[in-house]
Order: C-alpha cells, then structure tokens, then sequence
C-alpha cells in the first residue's frame, strides 16, 4: 500500500500560497503547491513555455503564474489557461494524516531512461 | 430476565464479573458509550428490537451526552443535562446493561470475550469496537503540566470552568474547529484568551483565505488576541502552567493551555487483539473489520482509505452496520462532510471542493457592511464546494446541491443570491429582475440611492459607470452594486454605454486610484481586508493585483504593514534576478558606483566559490554575477554581507542605482562633488519600495556623464548648485527629464529628492513609473507640490524619511540570519536508487 506512494513530509512545511520543490536524482524537479485554500497540488516544475521554474511563481485560485513571461498554468490539470496552449504533467497527490504523499510510479517515471 | 445500569459514577471493583443470564439471545458488546456506539445500538433496535442482548462499556462515568454540545457547556448556554441524548431509562426501557467509568482493556478473539478495568469479563457473539479519537497532545517540554488539558469529554469542560472560575489567561493551541470553539467558551467565562496557530490562517482546512481573515477580525473584536503563524517551543511553569513560549521567543502567560491540535482514531485496543489496522481501524462497507464477529464504527475507523472527525458521517456509518447485523446489506459508500463553526453570532459554513483550478468557476459576493462573504465554486455546471461567512442561511442548500451533483446552469446567475432567489419568482434573467425592479428600489445601500435616481442620473447623460458614480453617488462607496448599476446603464442605454477608466484587473470593479484612496479613507491593514471592503470578484485575487495591493498597503502603513511575501513576484520574494535557466543573478549594492578591494575581492571569491559562470559590469555601475541556484543564496549573501555589501536590489520595484560621474574631485570640469551627493543620495532612498524600479543619476557638469537627464530623479551640477530633473526614462520610450527647478545647496538637492520620491510613491499606480506618471499629471502639478509649496515638500521629506526607518534592513541579511529559509530549501529530496 504505503508502497505505492512517497512520503515527502508533513502539511506544516508548505504555508499556503507557497510551493516547494523536490529534486528527483536523474529525473524532472518536482513542484509542490498549496493553495490559499489549503489544497495541495504537484506538478513538474517546468513552465511548458519556455521551462521556467513554476515552483518560484505567484499562486492565486487554483493557478500558478509562471515568474518568467507570466504565463498561467492550472495547478490541478497542467495546463496553460488563456490564450497560451502547452502543458506540464501533473504529479498525483495526496495528502494523509497530516503528511504530503505522491504516487510513486509518478515521481519515478520522471526519471530519464 | 436482568440487566444491570451503571451508576454515576461507579466503582468500577464494586461489580462482580458479570454473568450472562438465562438470555439465548446473540450477545452484543459494544466498546464505547459515546456518540456512535449508541447510535449504532438506537439503529439497531430501531430495525429489530428482540434480536440482539446488548452490553456497553463505557470509559466515561456517564450516560450517553452529546459531544458536539460540549462546546455550549462551556460557553455557558446549554447545562449537561440538555445534552444527554439517551438517559438511564433509555438503557433500563431496552434492557441495555450499561456499565460505566469501567474501559475494556482487552479483547480476546478467540475466547471471544472482553474484559474490563475493573476485572470483569464479558463473552460476546458480536463485539462492536466504537472507541472514538484521543485528542492529540503536541509533544513540547511541559506538556504534562497540570493545567494543560484537551478538548474531547466533560471532565475537560470541568476542568476548563474549574480553572476559568479562577479567572486570568488561557492560551488555546489550535485555531481549528474546536479550538475556536474552546476559545470562545473561555472568553464568555471572563478569562483573557490567546489563540495559537501555527499556519497563517485560521480554519485553514475547511476556510479560504478570505473567510479566514474575516473569522480572525471578528474574534480579535471580541477581545481574543490571535496569533498565525504561530509555533508553540514550550509550555513553561514550575509544577504548574505558567505560560507558553514560541519558536520565536515570545512568552505568553496562561495558567491554563488548552491544546486543540487535532485527534487521532484510537485504536490500542484493536492493534492490540491484532484486528487490521491503518491510520483508523479498517472496515468494509458494513462495518466489519478484519475478523467477521468484530465490527467498528465511528471516529476509530478507516473505511476506504478514509478517517472522519464529524458525526455526519457517523450517522450514515451507524445505518449501514445495523442494516448489516440485521441481514438487510446496503453498505456504507463514504460521505461528503461540511462544517459550521458553533460559535454564537459568528456564521462560518464550508463544503466540498473550494480549491479552484481548472474548469472551475468561482462565483464571489462580498458585502462589507454586512460582514458577509460568500463564495461556490461550480464546475461543469455542478456545485462542487462553498464557503459561507456571515450569512450561512444556504448552506444546507448549496451543500444538498453539491451531494445531489445537480445542474444549475438555469440559475447560475442568481446562484450565489441564495435559494430564496435563485428558485423562486420565475424571473431567471437578472436583466429582467433589474428591470421589473420599482423606481424606489434601493440600489445603492452605503450611499440611499434610488433605482429612478440611476435612470435619471444616466438621463441627464451619465453614459458610464464613472459617470454614473460621479452623478449620483450610485456604486461609488463599497461597490457592492456595481453589477446592478451597470446592468441599469445596458437596460437604459443599450448599446451606447461607455466603458470607465481601466480597473486594476479583471477582480475588481475599481481603478487605481479608487483602491489607493480607500485603503487610506478606511484605514484598511491587509488584503484580505481590502479584497472584502471592496468587493473583489476573486477569492484571492490575481498575480496582477496581489503585488499591487501589497505595496499600496506597505506604503500607507509604514512600519506596520505585515508585508505578504506570497504577493512578492518571485525575484522580489528571492531578493535577486531569475535568469531564464531558472537560477538567479546577484547584484550587490556599489554605493554610487564607488568599490574598493574588499568588495572586488569578496565578489571575486564569490565567483570562483560558487562557480559562477559569468560576472558582468552593468549598465547601472555596479558587478553583477550570474548563474546562482536558489539553495546557495543565502551562502552567497553571507559571504557578501561579510564583505560589508548589501542588496542592491537590482529586481525590485524600488530604488536601483545612483549613477553618479568622477565630478570636481577629480574631473577638471567638474563643479560640484557629484560623486559624493550620488553616495549621500543612495544611502538615504536605498531600501525603499516604489511603484515601479526608480533610478538617479547625479552628473558634475553639464556634459551630463552619468546621464541624469534619462533617470527618474536626476542632478545635473552647475556652477550655482544644482538642476533638478525628473521624470526620465531610457528603455524603448526614452523620455528626456523635465526641469523641476534649481536649488543652491546639496541638502536642498537631497531633501527635494526625498519629497519628489515620496510623492511619487504615494500617487502613482502601481507599475507606472515617473516618466508616465508625470505625463498623466502633468510636471506643473508635480512642480506645485514640490516647489511651490514648502510646507507640503517638507511634509513629504517628513514621511519619506519616517518610512525609510523601516526600509533599510538589508533583506540579505534577514534571510542569512534564517528567515523564510524555506524559501531556499527543497522540501525533500528524490533518488529512485532503491526500486522500480
Ligand atoms: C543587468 C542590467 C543589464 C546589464 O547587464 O547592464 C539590466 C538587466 C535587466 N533589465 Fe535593465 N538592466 C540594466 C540596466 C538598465 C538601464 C541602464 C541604467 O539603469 O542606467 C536601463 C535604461 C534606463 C531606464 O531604466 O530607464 C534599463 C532599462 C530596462 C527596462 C526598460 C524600462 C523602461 O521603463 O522602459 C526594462 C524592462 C522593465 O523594467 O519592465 C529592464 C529590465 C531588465 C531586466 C530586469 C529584465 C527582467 O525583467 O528580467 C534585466 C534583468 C537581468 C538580470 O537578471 O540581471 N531594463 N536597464 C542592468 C542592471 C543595472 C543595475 O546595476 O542594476
Ligand atoms: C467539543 C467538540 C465539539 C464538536 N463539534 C462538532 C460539530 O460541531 N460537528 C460535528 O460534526 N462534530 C463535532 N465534534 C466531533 C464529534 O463529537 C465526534 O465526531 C463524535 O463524537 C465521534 O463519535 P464516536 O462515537 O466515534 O466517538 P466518541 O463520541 O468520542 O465516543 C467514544 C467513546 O468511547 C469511549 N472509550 C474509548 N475507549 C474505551 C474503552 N477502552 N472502553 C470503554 N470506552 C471507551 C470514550 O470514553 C468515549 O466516550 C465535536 C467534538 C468535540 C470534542
Ligand atoms: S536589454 Fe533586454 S536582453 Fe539585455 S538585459 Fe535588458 S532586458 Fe535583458
Ligand atoms: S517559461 Fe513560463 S511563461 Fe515563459
């Protein structure tokens, strides 16, 4: 069970609004997203424009606005809202007594061949 | 046939072993008198009254109460014999042998038998574990203190009123659900109660951040102090509490700590009989656990990888694990929970889904002079979520929506009016409900104005909502009726309405300014407020208006202003420059373009330290170094710091450079120390934050070297002192300075320049910088402010100097020192080595 999922710490360590990030040794950094409504989202921290890092932009509803060229990305789907067209993998995530767990096979995959 | 009733309280060593009489029935034994225990018995006997001779145990030396009411116990509005669910004739009328204050200590599966505390051993048929949550106990030094209880049963409630009737401060670790409701309770019986958080928004599971802060403001009116983002280090006393000390070093004086962090399922006794356990004792849909004769329910279990902390759920469990022991199978499918906050005269409501995100539709009514706040999100024409804030009326309507998955498209306009509009009248089009509305209707609450006074006003020729708000004061105050105003002007002057001025973005109906004058008119201290008094469309606003808002408030509350770093763009919030690869330039601070070889040399091991891939000379005369990752700032700036460096500030909305040239020290045209007035200039305007980047340049001479003539503050020496400039730009619109005037002396230069500054900040809109703002206002507005009027320009200087007190930390330093380390730290790491 636990198995399948990655524990990467508790609630506290994200204030809402903010993001964190997870390196993956060998794969895609990973962004961890909470939300002023306290939901918690991941996504890879790659802005599907031009690569920037999303995990460093503005989060407001349930977007995140790339610090680059301010492109919006929906934390839930990965998508680019608006006009701009592109989209980043979102990583499943979930949030247990307290603790922050994402899908293993997920973070994992995102490891280069 | 016998029975046997607890008495209160019992002794529990008074009982012999209890021995089954002459009944042939299936014996039940339930663990557990508490809320779901008996409700699951109720349920039971409700569907097959004979079946089943039913046994509880209960830890608690009472009958079966009410727990939710604990809160109004304590508050004083309800005694504990109003909240008793089932009194002893209930249990005596159903021949339920009862027996109290005596827990069951162990099960044995195999003998089938339980035995409690007292030396009783009871054998059962089925056994029904329903043991609740055990309040979760932050594990600091002095938790054990007398005086620090939780918030779960009646002897906690005695304990709290036991201490309240001695009076003096309570502090309550926890601003959820039940802490509030604690805090609350304590206020009411006269003690003086602080309230920790430690995130920064109060109910942060089930409120937005908007709600949040309303929930704060109202309890901080009724005389709680609330502190967010606040971490307890220790509960502090000698043999008994004496206050609480923070992470932070606060100290908080209490002889009472109520600690409301949260619950945990208690299940010693199941892991302890080796039933199969999660984070709760797991169940299948009708309640059975891993072993066929054992069922749980309530608070203790786990059902599909979920736990609950409400009862609504509870009920829904208690349905399916009776219909289950009467052989009727329809099995429990989960529950959908909302929250309401038992605190008299504060309404909070929340439900489902309110996360947002795509596909999603927030639909937002704000009306500050009602203190309401109101907020569904709808996906796919469903209702997924809400959060309610000072009127709940619909709550139970939106959540009975957001269950039935029901589509509302047909009222999605008057939706978040509430049921009583949304369903009723048959007028659906809001157009048409405008119009039907009578001459005399009240449009305009804050200001009493008419809908026939609107119609008028736009008949005489207001064909805009600026106008509209000019003419007759209509949506002009908290502009909670913008919508209705302006559906007014389109029915009655259909195509020919005009668009106002720019709102500051697609959240708000005001501009700019209107925002800047309301938030200094009403005194207003955070965002969430300013989002509330006026009416944001948004629940947490925008990437536009978030930093826009965080600087007109740091503005107008110099000193005071908790500055939001999550409505900081993030090379504000990282204090240097992200580069397009993701890391981050740094520059540091050259006073006036001035350096020595200290500083060369701490840049220079800084480069090689940290392999910087490049160090450039920039256009604002100072070294800047490239390529350096968010983990290494702080190290970067420490080493820097060492060096004396600070900040330079090169990504803020804020000062930048003094660009100055060699000047009569040195340059054989030189006629003023232009080098030394670009320092004194920097040292004094450094640190402050501005609508947009600001840059002076001070030039010796009129061959204009350092190039004053395209900053927004330049100094151009002369002879006879100094020409002052303003209002340039270089960029893609160069704008050459306007001549504001000339002053004879250096400190005249300099206290010219704070008030030039300070009127800028003050009056500008955010990102508009001087060049366009002078444009708008125009330089002789600016000139009679500054020049012409001496009193005015001192009073600038004043508050210009006032606020710099508060400005010139260096932020580098702050974060060496540790603040927002987070910011800077990855919050775990990855190496798939191990698997896959
Ligand atoms: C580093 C530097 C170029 C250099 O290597 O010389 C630079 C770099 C950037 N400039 Fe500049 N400007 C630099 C001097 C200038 C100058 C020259 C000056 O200050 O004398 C100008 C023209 C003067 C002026 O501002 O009016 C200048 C006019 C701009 C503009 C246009 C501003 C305008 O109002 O039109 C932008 C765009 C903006 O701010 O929106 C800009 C924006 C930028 C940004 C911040 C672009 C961005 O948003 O990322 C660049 C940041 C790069 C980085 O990460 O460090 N930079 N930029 C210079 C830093 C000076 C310093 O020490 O702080
Ligand atoms: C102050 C307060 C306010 C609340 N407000 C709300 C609200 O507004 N809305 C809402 O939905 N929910 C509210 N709740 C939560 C709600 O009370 C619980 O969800 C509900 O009581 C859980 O029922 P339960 O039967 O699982 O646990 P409980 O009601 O706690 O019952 C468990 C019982 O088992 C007993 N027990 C434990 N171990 C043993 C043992 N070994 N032997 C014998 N007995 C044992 C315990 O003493 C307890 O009496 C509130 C809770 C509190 C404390
Ligand atoms: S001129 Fe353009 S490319 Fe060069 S630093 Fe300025 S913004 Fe960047
Ligand atoms: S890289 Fe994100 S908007 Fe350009």
């Amino acid at each position: 069970m636990t198995g399948d999922w990655l524990d990467i710490g508790s609630v506290d360590q994200i204030t809402p609004g903010n993001a964190r990030t997870l390196p993956v040794l060998g794969g895609e950094e990973i962004a961890i997203f909470r939300t002023t409504s306290g939901d918690f989202h991941a996504l890879v921290n790659r802005c599907p424009h031009k690569q920037g890092p999303l995990s460093q932009g503005i989060v407001h509803g349930g977007v995140v606005t790339c610090p680059l060229h301010n492109w919006n990305i929906s934390l839930k789907t990965g998508e680019a809202l608006g006009e701009d067209k592109g989209c980043v993998p979102v990583i499943p995530l979930k949030v247990d007594a307290g603790r922050i767990f994402l899908l293993r096979d997920a973070v994992i995959g995102k490891r280069a061949a | 046939m016998e029975f046997q009733i607890g008495t209160e309280p019992m002794a529990g060593s008074e009982a012999a072993i209890f021995v089954p009489s002459n009944d042939a029935r299936e014996h039940l034994v339930v663990i557990g008198n508490g809320m779901a225990g008996c409700r699951a018995v109720e349920e039971l006997l409700a569907r097959d009254a004979g079946r089943y001779r039913v046994t509880i145990f209960g830890a608690e030396p009472h009958v079966n109460y009410n727990r939710i009411m604990l809160s109004p116990v304590l508050a004083g509005e309800k005694t504990f014999d109003e909240i008793i669910i089932n009194d002893r004739t209930w249990y005596a009328d159903n021949r339920i042998d009862l027996i109290v204050a005596d827990p069951v200590i162990a099960i044995d599966r195999t003998a089938k038998t339980v035995t409690s505390q007292s030396g009783r051993t009871v054998a059962y048929d089925k056994l029904l574990i329903a043991t609740g949550s055990d309040p979760f106990i932050i594990p600091v030094p002095g938790k054990d203190l007398p005086g620090v209880i939780s918030f779960r049963d009646m002897k906690d409630v005695d304990a709290m009123l036991d201490a309240a009737n001695r009076g003096g401060d309570a502090v309550v670790i926890g601003g959820g659900l039940l802490g509030l409701e604690a805090a609350q309770g304590l206020t009411l019986r006269g003690m003086k109660v602080t309230v920790l958080h430690i995130m920064p928004t109060l109910m942060e599971r089930q409120l937005d951040e908007a709600a949040g802060w309303l929930l704060k403001s109202a309890l901080e009116a009724r005389g709680q102090t609330i502190l967010t983002g606040a971490d307890t280090a220790e509960i502090c006393g000698d043999g008994k509490v004496e206050g609480v000390r923070l992470k932070d070093g606060t100290l908080i004086p209490a002889s009472l700590v109520v600690m409301a962090v949260g619950i945990r399922p208690c299940v010693v006794l199941a892991r302890a009989a080796g039933l199969d356990i999660g984070r709760g004792i797991k169940v299948d849909d009708h309640m059975v656990t891993s072993d066929p004769d054992v069922l749980a329910v309530g608070e203790c279990v786990e059902h599909d990888g979920n736990v609950y902390g409400l009862v609504a759920p509870l009920w829904d469990m208690c349905r399916s694990l009776a219909d289950g022991l009467t052989d009727r199978h329809t099995g429990y499918k989960g529950s959908v929970t909302s929250t309401k906050l038992k605190v008299a005269g504060l309404d909070v409501f929340s439900a489902g889904d309110f996360s947002g995100g795509e596909g999603c539709e927030d639909i937002v009514l704000r009306d500050a002079s009602r203190g309401v706040y109101k907020r569904v999100v709808v996906k796919e024409d469903r209702v997924i979520g809400a959060v309610l804030y000072g009127d709940t009326a619909d709550g139970g309507w939106y959540f009975d929506l957001l269950k039935r998955g029901e589509n509302v498209a047909d009222i999605r306009d008057l939706l978040i009016f509430g049921q009583a509009f949304a369903s009723g009248g048959g007028a659906l089009d809001p157009k048409a409900a405008v119009a039907a509305l009578s001459d005399d209707a009240e449009i305009c609450g804050c200001n009493g104005v008419s809908k026939g006074q609107v119609v008028a006003c736009i008949n005489a020729g207001a064909c805009s909502l600026d106008a509209v708000r000019a003419g007759c004061k209509a949506s002009a105050s908290c502009g909670s009726c913008t919508g209705l105003v302006e559906t007014i002007l389109a029915l009655t002057l259909g195509e020919d309405v005009q668009s106002g001025p720019k709102t500051m973005c697609k959240c708000t109906s005001f501009g700019h300014d209107d925002v800047r004058r309301e938030i200094v008119a009403q005194g207003m201290t955070s965002i969430p407020e300013v989002m509330q008094k006026l009416h944001w469309s948004t629940p947490d606003g925008c990437s536009s208006c978030r930093p826009a808002l965080n600087y007109y408030l740091l503005c107008a509350l110099p000193g005071a202003y908790v500055d939001d770093q999550q409505s900081r763009f993030v090379n504000e919030r990282m204090h240097a420059n992200i580069q397009k690869d993701g890391t981050y330039s740094v520059v540091p601070r050259m006073w006036g373009g001035l350096t020595n070889p200290r500083e060369l040399r701490a840049i220079a091991d800084v480069v090689e330290k940290f392999n910087a891939p490049m160090v450039k000379v920039t256009g604002g005369q100072r070294l800047d170094i490239f390529g350096i990752k968010k983990e290494d700032l702080p190290a970067v700036w420490a080493d820097l710091n060492a060096a004396g460096m600070v900040s330079g500030h090169a990504y803020g909305k804020s000062l930048r450079t003094v660009k100055t040239c060699v000047g009569s020290e040195w340059c054989r045209f030189g006629t003023q120390d232009s080098t030394g007035l670009g320092v004194k200039a920097e040292r004094m305007t450094w640190g402050s934050w501005m609508p947009h980047k600001f840059k002076i340049a001070v030039s010796g001479c009129p061959r204009n070297c350092a190039e004053a003539t395209i900053k927004d503050f330049g100094i151009v020496c002369v002879d006879s002192g100094y020409e002052l400039h303003v209002g340039g730009n270089g960029g893609i619109h160069v704008r050459v300075t306007d001549l504001l005037c000339k002053v004879s002396t250096e400190q005249e230069a300099l206290d010219y320049c704070a008030a030039f500054t300070q009127l800028y900040r003050e009056e500008a809109r955010y990102l508009e910088r001087t060049a366009p703002w002078i444009e708008r206002v125009g330089v002789d507005y600016v000139k009679a402010r500054i020049v012409e009027d001496d009193a005015g320009r001192e009073a600038l200087r004043a508050r210009f100097l006032f606020s710099q007190q508060f400005m010139q930390d260096d932020p580098w330093a702050e974060r060496v020192a540790g603040e927002h380390a987070e910011l800077h730290q990855h919050i775990a790491q990855v190496r798939p080595l191990e698997t896959v």
